[in-house]
Protein backbone atom coordinates (compact mmCIF):
# COMPACT_ATOMS: atom_id res chain seq x y z
CA UNK A 1 0.00 0.00 0.00
CA UNK A 2 1.40 3.48 -0.90
CA UNK A 3 0.53 5.55 2.02
CA UNK A 4 0.03 2.86 5.02
CA UNK A 5 2.87 0.37 5.73
CA UNK A 6 2.13 -2.50 8.43
CA UNK A 7 4.29 -3.49 10.67
CA UNK A 8 4.36 -7.77 11.18
CA UNK A 9 2.58 -8.13 14.69
CA UNK A 10 1.25 -11.79 16.77
CA UNK A 11 -2.56 -11.55 15.27
CA UNK A 12 -4.53 -11.45 19.03
CA UNK A 13 -7.35 -13.17 17.65
CA UNK A 14 -5.98 -16.08 16.17
CA UNK A 15 -4.39 -16.59 19.98
CA UNK A 16 -7.73 -17.42 21.41
CA UNK A 17 -7.39 -20.59 19.44
CA UNK A 18 -3.22 -20.95 19.91
CA UNK A 19 -2.81 -19.31 23.33
CA UNK A 20 -3.59 -19.79 26.85
CA UNK A 21 -0.57 -22.43 27.71
CA UNK A 22 -0.10 -20.51 30.95
CA UNK A 23 3.83 -21.29 30.82
CA UNK A 24 4.42 -17.55 30.45
CA UNK A 25 6.63 -15.65 33.27
CA UNK A 26 4.49 -13.75 35.89
CA UNK A 27 4.25 -9.80 35.31
CA UNK A 28 5.67 -9.16 38.60
CA UNK A 29 7.94 -11.04 39.14
CA UNK A 30 10.76 -9.76 36.98
CA UNK A 31 11.51 -5.76 37.47
CA UNK A 32 9.08 -3.58 38.55
CA UNK A 33 7.07 -4.70 41.47
CA UNK A 34 4.99 -1.82 41.42
CA UNK A 35 2.73 -1.53 38.17
CA UNK A 36 1.34 -4.65 36.00
CA UNK A 37 2.10 -4.52 32.61
CA UNK A 38 1.33 -7.46 30.10
CA UNK A 39 2.65 -5.80 26.92
CA UNK A 40 6.44 -6.38 27.61
CA UNK A 41 5.97 -10.38 28.78
CA UNK A 42 7.43 -12.84 26.54
CA UNK A 43 5.26 -15.69 24.78
CA UNK A 44 7.25 -19.06 26.44
CA UNK A 45 5.87 -20.67 23.27
CA UNK A 46 7.35 -18.06 20.76
CA UNK A 47 10.55 -17.64 22.67
CA UNK A 48 11.20 -20.98 22.32
CA UNK A 49 10.46 -21.07 18.87
CA UNK A 50 12.92 -18.51 18.08
CA UNK B 1 -11.18 -0.14 18.01
CA UNK B 2 -8.43 2.23 17.20
CA UNK B 3 -5.70 4.66 18.89
CA UNK B 4 -3.62 7.11 16.46
CA UNK B 5 -1.01 9.23 17.51
CA UNK B 6 1.47 11.41 16.50
CA UNK B 7 5.07 10.95 17.84
CA UNK B 8 9.02 11.87 16.71
CA UNK B 9 7.71 12.19 13.00
CA UNK B 10 5.93 9.51 12.59
CA UNK B 11 2.15 8.92 12.18
CA UNK B 12 1.00 5.50 13.96
CA UNK B 13 -2.10 3.58 13.89
CA UNK B 14 -2.85 1.12 16.40
CA UNK B 15 -6.13 -1.28 16.17
CA UNK B 16 -6.45 -2.74 19.51
CA UNK B 17 -8.46 -5.93 18.85
CA UNK B 18 -6.44 -7.52 16.51
CA UNK B 19 -3.22 -6.04 17.60
CA UNK B 20 -1.96 -5.08 13.96
CA UNK B 21 0.23 -1.41 14.15
CA UNK B 22 0.81 0.46 10.79
CA UNK B 23 2.42 3.85 10.10
CA UNK B 24 0.45 5.88 7.73
CA UNK B 25 1.26 9.24 5.87
CA UNK B 26 -0.63 12.36 6.80
CA UNK B 27 -3.17 11.47 4.00
CA UNK B 28 -4.20 7.79 5.38
CA UNK B 29 -3.95 9.31 9.23
CA UNK B 30 -6.98 12.04 7.98
CA UNK B 31 -8.80 9.46 6.21
CA UNK B 32 -8.80 6.40 9.34
CA UNK B 33 -9.72 9.26 11.50
CA UNK B 34 -12.87 10.50 9.48
CA UNK B 35 -13.58 7.07 7.63
CA UNK B 36 -16.16 5.59 10.54
CA UNK B 37 -17.79 8.62 10.61
CA UNK B 38 -18.02 10.13 6.53
CA UNK B 39 -19.17 8.84 3.46
CA UNK B 40 -16.76 8.08 0.62
CA UNK B 41 -17.80 11.41 -1.39
CA UNK B 42 -17.96 13.55 1.98
CA UNK B 43 -14.56 12.20 3.11
CA UNK B 44 -13.02 13.33 -0.38
CA UNK B 45 -14.30 16.78 -0.60
CA UNK B 46 -13.58 17.42 2.72
CA UNK B 47 -9.77 15.95 2.28
CA UNK B 48 -9.25 18.07 -0.95
CA UNK B 49 -10.48 20.73 0.85
CA UNK B 50 -7.81 20.10 3.30
CA UNK B 51 -4.94 19.28 1.28
CA UNK B 52 -6.01 22.31 -1.48
CA UNK B 53 -2.04 23.24 -1.23
CA UNK B 54 -0.98 19.49 -2.08
CA UNK B 55 -1.63 19.15 -5.96
CA UNK B 56 -0.62 15.47 -5.47
CA UNK B 57 -3.43 15.10 -3.26
CA UNK B 58 -6.23 14.38 -6.08
CA UNK B 59 -9.54 13.05 -5.72
CA UNK B 60 -8.16 9.36 -7.26
CA UNK B 61 -5.65 9.82 -4.69
CA UNK B 62 -7.34 9.95 -1.66
CA UNK B 63 -10.13 7.08 -3.27
CA UNK B 64 -7.43 4.88 -3.53
CA UNK B 65 -6.62 5.38 0.17
CA UNK B 66 -10.03 4.92 1.52
CA UNK B 67 -9.65 1.45 -0.63
CA UNK B 68 -6.75 0.56 1.24
CA UNK B 69 -8.17 1.05 4.51
CA UNK B 70 -11.30 -0.32 3.68
CA UNK B 71 -9.21 -3.71 2.67
CA UNK B 72 -7.36 -3.38 6.09
CA UNK B 73 -10.84 -3.32 7.26
CA UNK B 74 -12.11 -6.28 5.72
CA UNK B 75 -8.69 -8.43 6.45
CA UNK B 76 -9.77 -7.85 10.48
CA UNK B 77 -6.41 -5.44 10.30
CA UNK B 78 -8.24 -2.23 11.21
CA UNK B 79 -11.68 -1.59 13.17
CA UNK B 80 -11.32 -4.74 14.15
CA UNK B 81 -14.38 -5.71 16.73
CA UNK B 82 -13.72 -6.72 20.55
CA UNK B 83 -14.02 -10.78 20.46
CA UNK B 84 -12.66 -10.85 23.87
CA UNK B 85 -15.58 -9.65 26.06
CA UNK B 86 -18.15 -12.53 25.19
CA UNK B 87 -16.22 -15.37 24.47
CA UNK B 88 -15.98 -18.00 26.53
CA UNK B 89 -13.62 -16.03 29.58
CA UNK B 90 -15.13 -17.43 32.72
CA UNK B 91 -12.49 -16.39 35.10
CA UNK B 92 -14.43 -17.30 38.45
CA UNK B 93 -14.99 -20.34 37.46
CA UNK B 94 -11.22 -20.55 35.91
CA UNK B 95 -8.65 -23.16 37.17
CA UNK B 96 -6.11 -21.76 37.92
CA UNK B 97 -2.59 -23.07 38.78
CA UNK B 98 -0.11 -20.97 40.98
CA UNK B 99 3.21 -20.79 39.32
CA UNK B 100 4.98 -17.77 41.01
CA UNK B 101 5.46 -17.12 45.01
CA UNK B 102 7.13 -13.92 46.29
CA UNK B 103 8.99 -15.01 48.94
CA UNK B 104 9.09 -12.26 52.06
CA UNK B 105 12.49 -13.59 53.13
CA UNK B 106 13.07 -10.66 55.70
CA UNK B 107 11.10 -8.73 56.78
CA UNK B 108 13.91 -5.83 57.96
CA UNK B 109 16.05 -3.83 56.05
CA UNK B 110 19.48 -2.47 56.45
CA UNK B 111 18.43 0.72 54.51
CA UNK B 112 16.19 3.21 55.91
CA UNK B 113 14.27 4.28 52.35
CA UNK B 114 11.88 7.26 52.65
CA UNK B 115 9.21 6.18 50.16
CA UNK B 116 9.46 2.39 51.02
CA UNK B 117 5.79 0.80 50.60
CA UNK B 118 6.92 -1.98 52.72
CA UNK B 119 7.48 0.71 55.55
CA UNK B 120 11.27 0.09 55.54
CA UNK B 121 10.63 -4.12 55.31
CA UNK B 122 8.61 -4.31 58.33
CA UNK B 123 5.35 -3.88 56.14
CA UNK B 124 3.42 -2.28 59.28
CA UNK B 125 4.07 -5.00 61.54
CA UNK B 126 7.13 -6.89 63.43
CA UNK B 127 10.60 -7.38 62.05
CA UNK B 128 10.88 -11.22 60.77
CA UNK B 129 13.31 -13.72 59.27
CA UNK B 130 11.92 -16.24 57.09
CA UNK B 131 12.70 -19.96 58.71
CA UNK B 132 13.89 -22.90 56.51
CA UNK B 133 10.98 -25.06 57.43
CA UNK B 134 8.45 -22.13 56.09
CA UNK B 135 10.48 -21.49 53.58
CA UNK B 136 10.81 -25.38 52.45
CA UNK B 137 7.21 -26.13 53.24
CA UNK B 138 6.84 -23.18 50.72
CA UNK B 139 8.27 -25.11 47.94
CA UNK B 140 6.10 -27.82 47.88
CA UNK B 141 3.26 -25.80 48.37
CA UNK B 142 4.30 -24.09 45.29
CA UNK B 143 4.68 -27.83 43.48
CA UNK B 144 1.28 -29.00 44.82
CA UNK B 145 -0.64 -26.65 43.65
CA UNK B 146 1.07 -25.51 40.40
CA UNK B 147 -0.51 -28.61 38.02
CA UNK B 148 1.26 -29.38 34.67
CA UNK B 149 3.03 -26.04 34.99
CA UNK B 150 7.03 -26.63 34.24
CA UNK B 151 8.46 -23.66 34.99
CA UNK B 152 7.95 -21.86 38.57
CA UNK B 153 9.11 -18.64 39.63
CA UNK B 154 10.31 -17.60 42.98
CA UNK B 155 11.15 -14.12 44.18
CA UNK B 156 13.44 -13.45 47.49
CA UNK B 157 12.01 -10.15 48.31
CA UNK B 158 12.18 -8.47 51.38
CA UNK B 159 12.98 -5.87 53.21
CA UNK B 160 16.18 -7.23 51.99
CA UNK B 161 16.92 -10.71 51.64
CA UNK B 162 20.09 -11.12 52.13
CA UNK B 163 20.06 -9.96 55.81
CA UNK B 164 18.54 -13.99 55.70
CA UNK B 165 21.13 -15.07 53.03
CA UNK B 166 21.70 -18.70 54.80
CA UNK B 167 18.03 -19.43 54.31
CA UNK B 168 18.16 -18.39 50.79
CA UNK B 169 20.65 -21.14 49.83
CA UNK B 170 19.51 -23.54 51.61
CA UNK B 171 15.85 -23.23 49.94
CA UNK B 172 17.14 -22.99 46.26
CA UNK B 173 19.49 -26.51 47.09
CA UNK B 174 15.78 -27.72 48.72
CA UNK B 175 14.36 -26.98 45.76
CA UNK B 176 16.97 -28.04 42.88
CA UNK B 177 16.68 -31.43 45.34
CA UNK B 178 13.34 -32.37 44.31
CA UNK B 179 12.43 -29.95 41.09
CA UNK B 180 13.22 -33.10 38.61
CA UNK B 181 11.65 -35.62 40.53
CA UNK B 182 8.62 -33.55 40.23
CA UNK B 183 9.23 -32.32 36.35
CA UNK B 184 9.68 -28.83 37.25
CA UNK B 185 12.32 -26.11 36.84
CA UNK B 186 12.47 -23.34 39.07
CA UNK B 187 13.52 -19.52 38.08
CA UNK B 188 14.77 -17.83 40.88
CA UNK B 189 15.12 -14.01 41.36
CA UNK B 190 16.70 -12.13 43.65
CA UNK B 191 15.68 -8.29 44.40
CA UNK B 192 18.19 -6.45 46.88
CA UNK B 193 19.57 -2.96 47.73
CA UNK B 194 23.40 -4.17 47.47
CA UNK B 195 24.48 -3.70 50.64
CA UNK B 196 25.62 -7.35 51.78
CA UNK B 197 27.24 -7.97 47.98
CA UNK B 198 29.97 -10.18 48.52
CA UNK B 199 32.06 -12.62 46.40
CA UNK B 200 29.41 -15.68 47.84
CA UNK B 201 26.46 -13.99 46.86
CA UNK B 202 27.63 -13.17 43.53
CA UNK B 203 28.68 -16.39 43.30
CA UNK B 204 25.27 -18.00 44.47
CA UNK B 205 23.39 -15.81 42.47
CA UNK B 206 24.89 -16.23 39.27
CA UNK B 207 24.51 -19.68 39.82
CA UNK B 208 21.19 -20.33 40.38
CA UNK B 209 19.08 -16.78 39.81
CA UNK B 210 17.54 -16.67 36.29
CA UNK B 211 17.02 -12.56 37.15
CA UNK B 212 18.39 -10.55 39.49
CA UNK B 213 16.93 -6.93 40.49
CA UNK B 214 19.04 -4.78 42.10
CA UNK B 215 18.10 -1.12 43.20
CA UNK B 216 19.76 2.49 42.21
CA UNK B 217 18.13 5.15 41.95
CA UNK B 218 19.98 6.67 39.23
CA UNK B 219 22.71 9.95 39.58
CA UNK B 220 24.38 10.36 43.71
CA UNK B 221 22.38 12.58 44.77
CA UNK B 222 19.10 11.56 43.69
CA UNK B 223 19.72 8.00 45.00
CA UNK B 224 21.49 9.23 48.73
CA UNK B 225 18.23 11.83 48.83
CA UNK B 226 15.99 8.61 49.66
CA UNK B 227 17.97 6.14 50.23
CA UNK B 228 19.98 6.12 53.21
CA UNK B 229 21.50 3.53 55.69
CA UNK B 230 20.24 3.68 58.87
CA UNK B 231 22.48 5.92 60.12
CA UNK B 232 21.03 8.45 57.84
CA UNK B 233 24.04 8.46 55.23
CA UNK B 234 23.35 7.72 51.70
CA UNK B 235 24.09 4.15 50.13
CA UNK B 236 25.28 4.98 46.43
CA UNK B 237 28.83 4.63 47.32
CA UNK B 238 28.90 1.25 49.13
CA UNK B 239 26.61 -0.29 46.40
CA UNK B 240 27.63 0.79 43.21
CA UNK B 241 30.91 -0.89 43.09
CA UNK B 242 29.46 -3.78 44.00
CA UNK B 243 26.64 -3.70 41.63
CA UNK B 244 29.20 -3.38 38.77
CA UNK B 245 31.33 -5.99 39.89
CA UNK B 246 28.26 -8.34 40.59
CA UNK B 247 26.69 -7.79 36.48
CA UNK B 248 30.45 -8.10 35.40
CA UNK B 249 30.23 -11.58 36.54
CA UNK B 250 26.95 -12.35 35.45
CA UNK B 251 27.98 -12.74 31.89
CA UNK B 252 24.72 -12.70 29.82
CA UNK B 253 22.67 -13.80 32.45
CA UNK B 254 19.13 -11.74 33.28
CA UNK B 255 19.50 -8.43 35.71
CA UNK B 256 17.69 -5.10 35.70
CA UNK B 257 19.28 -2.00 37.60
CA UNK B 258 15.84 -0.77 39.23
CA UNK B 259 15.07 2.50 39.97
CA UNK B 260 12.28 4.41 41.60
CA UNK B 261 11.65 8.41 40.39
CA UNK B 262 9.66 11.03 42.65
CA UNK B 263 8.36 14.28 42.38
CA UNK B 264 12.30 15.81 43.41
CA UNK B 265 13.77 13.94 39.90
CA UNK B 266 11.14 14.31 37.09
CA UNK B 267 14.00 14.58 35.01
CA UNK B 268 14.50 10.95 35.46
CA UNK B 269 15.78 9.86 32.22
CA UNK B 270 18.98 11.62 33.15
CA UNK B 271 19.41 8.87 36.08
CA UNK B 272 18.68 6.01 33.59
CA UNK B 273 21.78 7.72 31.43
CA UNK B 274 24.07 7.65 34.70
CA UNK B 275 23.31 4.16 34.86
CA UNK B 276 24.09 3.63 31.47
CA UNK B 277 27.60 5.42 32.25
CA UNK B 278 27.97 3.31 34.81
CA UNK B 279 28.27 0.45 32.70
CA UNK B 280 24.62 -0.76 33.01
CA UNK B 281 22.30 -2.18 30.26
CA UNK B 282 19.44 -3.53 31.67
CA UNK B 283 17.40 -0.82 33.24
CA UNK B 284 14.00 -0.46 34.69
CA UNK B 285 12.66 2.72 36.22
CA UNK B 286 9.68 2.72 38.03
CA UNK B 287 7.45 6.05 38.77
CA UNK B 288 6.81 6.00 43.13
CA UNK B 289 4.08 5.01 44.12
CA UNK B 290 2.78 6.67 47.72
CA UNK B 291 -0.07 8.26 49.24
CA UNK B 292 -0.42 11.90 47.46
CA UNK B 293 0.23 14.06 50.48
CA UNK B 294 3.97 12.69 51.13
CA UNK B 295 6.54 15.54 49.78
CA UNK B 296 8.06 13.29 46.73
CA UNK B 297 4.63 12.26 45.20
CA UNK B 298 4.38 13.03 41.90
CA UNK B 299 1.56 15.65 41.00
CA UNK B 300 -0.38 16.13 37.92
CA UNK B 301 1.41 18.79 37.39
CA UNK B 302 4.54 16.51 36.52
CA UNK B 303 2.76 14.69 33.71
CA UNK B 304 3.58 16.79 31.00
CA UNK B 305 7.38 16.78 32.27
CA UNK B 306 7.24 13.05 32.85
CA UNK B 307 5.94 12.74 29.13
CA UNK B 308 8.71 14.22 27.55
CA UNK B 309 11.37 12.48 29.71
CA UNK B 310 9.67 9.07 27.71
CA UNK B 311 9.98 10.82 24.45
CA UNK B 312 13.50 11.95 25.05
CA UNK B 313 14.46 8.65 26.63
CA UNK B 314 12.75 6.47 23.70
CA UNK B 315 14.84 8.74 20.80
CA UNK B 316 17.84 8.51 22.48
CA UNK B 317 17.32 4.21 22.86
CA UNK B 318 16.67 4.49 18.98
CA UNK B 319 20.01 6.42 18.58
CA UNK B 320 22.05 4.16 20.67
CA UNK B 321 20.77 0.78 19.33
CA UNK B 322 21.71 2.63 15.51
CA UNK B 323 25.15 3.07 17.25
CA UNK B 324 25.39 -0.40 18.36
CA UNK B 325 25.30 0.34 22.20
CA UNK B 326 21.51 -0.47 23.34
CA UNK B 327 20.15 -0.13 26.25
CA UNK B 328 17.22 -2.00 27.29
CA UNK B 329 14.83 -0.45 29.50
CA UNK B 330 11.77 -2.57 30.99
CA UNK B 331 9.00 -0.83 29.97
CA UNK B 332 9.89 -0.29 26.46
CA UNK B 333 10.72 -3.92 26.22
CA UNK B 334 7.74 -5.06 23.84
CA UNK B 335 7.38 -7.93 21.34
CA UNK B 336 5.08 -7.39 18.55
CA UNK B 337 5.02 -10.86 16.87
CA UNK B 338 6.16 -12.82 20.01
CA UNK B 339 4.16 -11.15 23.13
CA UNK B 340 1.84 -12.29 24.90
CA UNK B 341 -1.20 -14.47 23.92
CA UNK B 342 -5.18 -12.41 24.39
CA UNK B 343 -5.39 -14.93 27.45
CA UNK B 344 -2.62 -12.89 29.30
CA UNK B 345 -3.47 -9.99 27.91
CA UNK B 346 -6.86 -10.20 29.53
CA UNK B 347 -6.31 -11.89 32.47
CA UNK B 348 -3.38 -9.77 33.62
CA UNK B 349 -0.52 -10.57 36.55
CA UNK B 350 -2.36 -13.40 38.25
CA UNK B 351 -1.90 -11.76 41.53
CA UNK B 352 -4.36 -14.14 44.37
CA UNK B 353 -4.52 -16.65 41.68
CA UNK B 354 -0.89 -17.61 40.03
CA UNK B 355 1.09 -15.42 41.91
CA UNK B 356 1.07 -14.84 45.90
CA UNK B 357 3.39 -13.57 48.51
CA UNK B 358 4.32 -15.57 51.57
CA UNK B 359 5.15 -13.88 54.66
CA UNK B 360 8.06 -15.03 57.32
CA UNK B 361 5.56 -16.78 59.20
CA UNK B 362 3.88 -18.86 55.85
CA UNK B 363 0.22 -16.52 55.41
CA UNK B 364 -0.57 -16.13 51.93
CA UNK B 365 -1.38 -12.82 50.77
CA UNK B 366 -2.68 -11.95 46.61
CA UNK B 367 0.69 -10.05 46.19
CA UNK B 368 4.04 -8.88 47.90
CA UNK B 369 2.10 -5.07 47.93
CA UNK B 370 -0.91 -6.47 50.35
CA UNK B 371 1.23 -7.79 52.40
CA UNK B 372 0.45 -6.64 56.11
CA UNK B 373 -3.39 -5.85 55.38
CA UNK B 374 -4.94 -8.88 57.48
CA UNK B 375 -8.41 -8.23 55.24
CA UNK B 376 -6.37 -9.43 51.52
CA UNK B 377 -4.80 -12.78 53.39
CA UNK B 378 -5.83 -15.56 51.61
CA UNK B 379 -4.95 -18.53 54.14
CA UNK B 380 -1.16 -20.03 54.43
CA UNK B 381 0.85 -22.74 53.11
CA UNK B 382 0.05 -25.49 55.37
CA UNK B 383 -3.92 -25.35 54.95
CA UNK B 384 -3.90 -23.68 51.60
CA UNK B 385 -6.29 -20.77 49.63
CA UNK B 386 -8.77 -20.49 52.80
CA UNK B 387 -10.32 -17.03 51.74
CA UNK B 388 -12.04 -17.30 48.70
CA UNK B 389 -14.59 -14.42 48.61
CA UNK B 390 -11.07 -12.32 48.06
CA UNK B 391 -9.62 -14.81 45.88
CA UNK B 392 -12.55 -14.97 43.77
CA UNK B 393 -12.39 -10.95 43.24
CA UNK B 394 -8.99 -11.57 42.34
CA UNK B 395 -9.74 -13.74 39.77
CA UNK B 396 -12.37 -11.68 38.47
CA UNK B 397 -10.06 -8.53 37.97
CA UNK B 398 -9.16 -8.52 34.63
CA UNK B 399 -8.64 -6.40 31.59
CA UNK B 400 -12.94 -6.06 31.30
CA UNK B 401 -13.25 -6.08 34.58
CA UNK B 402 -13.17 -1.71 35.10
CA UNK B 403 -15.52 0.57 33.82
CA UNK B 404 -13.08 3.28 33.21
CA UNK B 405 -11.81 0.31 30.81
CA UNK B 406 -13.87 0.13 28.81
CA UNK B 407 -13.13 2.49 26.40
CA UNK B 408 -9.46 2.47 26.70
CA UNK B 409 -6.93 1.47 23.65
CA UNK B 410 -4.29 0.47 26.20
CA UNK B 411 -6.39 -2.38 28.50
CA UNK B 412 -4.53 -5.00 26.26
CA UNK B 413 -1.44 -3.98 27.09
CA UNK B 414 -1.83 -3.61 30.61
CA UNK B 415 -4.85 -5.76 31.13
CA UNK B 416 -6.14 -3.03 33.69
CA UNK B 417 -3.41 -1.96 35.51
CA UNK B 418 -2.05 -3.01 39.10
CA UNK B 419 -4.72 -4.46 41.40
CA UNK B 420 -2.35 -2.74 44.10
CA UNK B 421 -1.84 0.58 43.12
CA UNK B 422 -5.98 0.61 41.67
CA UNK B 423 -7.09 -0.38 45.69
CA UNK B 424 -4.39 2.26 47.13
CA UNK B 425 -5.71 5.15 44.70
CA UNK B 426 -9.45 4.37 44.20
CA UNK B 427 -10.30 1.95 47.74
CA UNK B 428 -11.07 -1.18 45.49
CA UNK B 429 -8.91 -3.57 43.40
CA UNK B 430 -11.48 -2.98 39.92
CA UNK B 431 -10.82 0.98 40.52
CA UNK B 432 -7.74 2.47 38.37
CA UNK B 433 -4.74 4.11 39.30
CA UNK B 434 -5.44 7.29 37.02
CA UNK B 435 -2.04 8.65 36.78
CA UNK B 436 -0.56 5.17 36.49
CA UNK B 437 -2.57 5.15 33.32
CA UNK B 438 -1.42 8.40 31.83
CA UNK B 439 2.31 7.01 32.37
CA UNK B 440 1.35 3.54 31.00
CA UNK B 441 -0.35 4.67 27.67
CA UNK B 442 2.99 7.46 27.20
CA UNK B 443 5.31 4.33 27.91
CA UNK B 444 3.03 2.05 25.00
CA UNK B 445 3.28 5.18 22.61
CA UNK B 446 7.13 5.47 22.71
CA UNK B 447 7.40 1.56 22.82
CA UNK B 448 5.60 1.70 19.91
CA UNK B 449 7.22 4.00 18.71
CA UNK B 450 10.37 2.53 18.76
CA UNK B 451 9.78 -0.58 17.08
CA UNK B 452 8.36 1.36 14.02
CA UNK B 453 11.39 3.21 13.88
CA UNK B 454 13.57 0.39 13.99
CA UNK B 455 11.96 -1.68 11.76
CA UNK B 456 12.89 1.27 9.11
Amino acid sequence: MKRIKTIDTRDLKKSVQTGGCGECQTSCQSACKTSCGVANQQCEKCSEKK
Amino acid sequence: MIHQYKLNGYNIVLDVYSGSVHVVDDLAYDVIERYQQQGREDLIADLLQKYADTPEVTAEEIGECIDDVAELEASGKLFSSDQYENIAFDFKKRNTVIKALCLHIAHTCNLNCDYCFASQGKYHGERALMSLEVGKRAIDFLIENSGSRVNLEVDFFGGEPLMNFDVVKEIVAYARSIEKQHHKNFRFTLTTNGMLIDDDVIEFANRECHNVVLSLDGRQEVHDRLRKTNNGKGSYEIIVPKFQEFVKRRGNKGYYIRGTFTHHNTDFTNDIFHMADLGFTELSMEPVVCPPDDPYALTYDDLPVLFEQYEILAKDMIRREKEGAPITFYHYMIDLTGGPCIYKRVSGCGSGTEYMAVTPWGDLYPCHQFVGDEAYCLGNIWNGVENHAVQDEFKLCNAYARPECKDCWAKLYCSGGCAANAYHAAGSITGIYKYGCELFKKRMECAIMMKVALAE
